[in-house]
């Protein structure tokens, strides 16, 4: 069959390479095409106008690096079915690494991003051992316990965090050419974030992802066909770890500084919030959830920014509670999504664009 | 060697394991109960110790009247969050259950903080601060009642699964649940029971916390602090969760006393208890008395 250029209403693949391809028409290839194209346009600025402001842009790079890190937790967690609540901690060792690496060894920064994923991937599998004998919530607490082994190492290892007086890490260069301030660095986050995503999505049509898929979905079953559970388990967790690592990394370089604090159980618990928002088992999804999680704080400031205006800026527990209306709004929206949408922001996608599929006549 | 100190540690871990015994225990009702693992108990606590504390300082009730009160709120704080929250999920994966609670927790830590400030607020004292002499060591009169009290709730939560009705209706629907509803036992109230009693028990852990140490968000910790204790004594069983509890809280102190005399390696009172968790789960993951589900993985 040639190339529809829309999706046909129903089941008509012919071939296994036609239900694994990436993009189903070539009309959603050229829109994601036309979307990286956007995003690269993003940070240039026309003759002084800049059609994106700095403080997009900020938010635009929070979304890249945390992204990455929640595609990683969704291979883990939405593919392979472990539970991690570690994953901030692994994330916090991507971005000492890389410090570490050009620190004092004077890695170029280029090349210690991607070593810092390996170096967390190696971490994640000594981590991920527990996975090839327990699973579901005991995994969990084990992986809880190591957020919190691992926070302690960050605090305590002066040589490679520079203990609590954290570790300065230096900015992004390629070439002898330093990348300056943040509509530069964009750049950075962008391309680290295609290769990964389509890492991730090319990754799920190999042997090796329908292997994760199968271990979710029954892993005896899995067994019986050959899948070396303990190798994919370990394996998941080593992937989602370099994924974590990286975009670990690229925080460090992006602040240039990297604290002992911020790698708590609160930001595991966020990048667990962003896929399960976004949908677990949705590599799209987990963008979408991401940019949720990061927008979230925005509007809260948005709303109180607007109270403060009426009458109820007069009250003081309305401007001062703004610190924690943002971790309340964090808590709220997991618990609302699992209950009315615990498939998350990719379903609502689907439905829309099925929706839109069909108008005016959706039966 | 410093006996006396390492004595007087180990006391320590005797009567703050005893309070991680108790909320162990709650921990496990939940879990037995309705197979939800509560990553929210340490708010339980957080919050029945806040509503105890604003009921006494800023109405000035008599103490019994206080506590009456805030069990009477924990219960259909309980309540309502299982009915709300929870029976909706019911039949949904692990993680679901797991996130919803650490969603819940995250709620009302930051709520919390929001209402009642992130200042340590102590208690108005109940006990003159005379220091009871035990063993040739000094006990604060606040820990032995905290002890005392924890052994209380053990005994009653004994007598309570043991003859009550409502208590061998639990362990029905603990042991199966389509059994226990054929023969007329309402599921949903158990449930619902569990999670008002596993409130309630959680609150006076923190009140009693409270008196000693002071109210503060610190209490949250307890929920986290909660699972070596259940590990290490086996995740569904009561009794497993009051040993794993002071063998817990002893091993903290221990861990205390050996860095300060002789490691100097500085928070292992901490973090200790966590490598034993992961210790416990790769050599033996059912704990010390968890029923051993046999599945090869």
């Amino acid at each position: 069959m040639s190339r529809l250029s829309l999706v046909p209403c129903g089941e008509f693949k012919t071939s296994y390479r036609a239900d694994t391809t990436l993009f189903a028409t070539p009309l959603s290839r050229n829109m994601v095409f036309l979307g990286v194209v956007l995003l690269a346009l993003a940070p240039l600025s026309i003759g002084g106008w800049r059609p994106v402001s700095d403080y997009w842009i900020t938010l635009l790079i929070q979304i890249g690096y945390l992204g990455i890190a929640a595609l990683g937790l969704n291979i883990l967690v939405g593919f392979t079915g472990q539970i991690s609540l570690g994953h901030a901690a692994f994330f916090g060792f991507g971005a000492f690494s890389s410090a570490w690496l050009n620190n004092t060894f004077g890695v170029p920064v280029a090349l210690s991003i991607p070593l810092a994923g390996v170096m967390t991937t190696a971490v994640g599998m000594i981590v991920g051992i527990p996975a090839a004998r327990i699973k579901g919530l005991y995994l969990a607490i084990a992986t809880l316990a190591s957020q919190f082994i691992l926070q302690d190492f960050f605090a305590r290892a002066d040589w490679f965090t520079g203990g609590s007086a954290g570790s300065l890490a230096e900015p992004f260069a390629l070439f002898g050419y330093v990348l300056r301030g943040d509509r530069q660095y964009f750049y950075v986050v962008l391309f680290f974030l295609v290769v990964m995503y389509l890492f991730a999505a090319n990754m799920l049509r190999t042997r090796d992802g329908r292997a994760l898929v199968a271990v979710r979905d029954h892993y005896l079953s899995a067994e019986v066909m050959g899948i070396n559970l303990t190798k994919y388990r370990i394996l998941s967790f080593g992937i989602s770890s370099f994924y974590a690592g990286i975009g670990g990394a690229l925080f460090a370089h992006y602040l240039q500084y990297v604290s002992i604090e911020g790698f708590d159980i609160l930001l595991s618990v966020q990048f667990l919030g962003m896929i399960i928002i976004g949908g677990l088992g949705s590599i799209m999804g987990s963008l979408m959830g991401t940019a949720f999680m990061v927008l979230l704080p925005e509007a809260i400031n948005a709303v109180v920014n607007i109270l403060k205006n009426t009458t109820w800026g007069n009250i003081p527990a309305v401007t001062d509670g703004l610190a924690f209306f943002k971790q309340a709004a964090i808590g709220l929206a997991i618990v609302l999504f699992l209950i009315f949408e615990p498939d998350g922001l990719a379903r609502r996608w689907r439905l829309i664009k099925a929706y839109w599929k069909l108008y005016p006549f959706s039966y | 060697m410093n006996w006396e100190l390492l004595l007087q540690l180990v006391i320590n871990g005797v009567i703050l394991g005893t309070l991680y015994g108790v909320v162990a225990m709650c921990f496990t009702l939940i879990y037995k109960a309705s197979q939800v693992v509560n990553f929210a108990q340490g708010e339980f606590l957080l919050i029945g110790a806040w509503v105890c504390w604003w009921l006494l300082t800023s109405f000035a009730l008599p103490f019994w009247l206080g506590f009456l009160i805030t069990f009477a709120f924990m219960m259909a704080f309980g309540i309502l969050l299982q009915v709300v929250v929870l029976r909706p999920l019911i039949g949904e994966p692990v993680i679901s259950v797991i996130m919803v609670t650490i969603g819940l927790s995250i709620f009302f830590q930051a709520m919390v903080k929001w209402l009642f400030g992130v200042i340590v607020q102590p208690f108005p004292p109940i006990f003159e601060t005379k220091t009871v002499d035990i063993l040739g060591l000094n006990v604060q009169p606040a820990y032995l009642m905290s002890f005392v009290i924890s052994i209380l709730i053990m005994a009653a939560f004994a007598w309570f699964f043991k003859t009550s009705r409502l208590g061998l209706a639990m362990r029905a629907t603990a042991f199966d649940q389509q059994v226990a509803q054929s023969l007329g036992i309402s599921v949903k109230k158990v449930f619902a029971m569990a999670w008002a009693i596993s409130a309630i028990v959680s609150a006076l852990a923190g009140v009693v916390f409270g008196i000693v140490n002071g109210v503060s968000s610190a209490l949250s910790f307890f929920g986290i602090k909660v699972f070596p204790a259940v590990i290490v004594g086996g995740l569904d069983s009561i009794v497993g969760a009051v040993i794993g509890g002071l063998i817990i809280g002893i091993l903290e102190n221990v861990a205390e006393f050996a860095d300060s005399q002789f490691l100097h390696v500085g928070n292992l009172y901490t973090i200790a208890p966590f490598y034993i968790l992961v210790i416990i789960l790769m050599i033996k993951p059912y704990g010390l008395f968890g029923t051993e589900k046999i599945e090869r993985v």
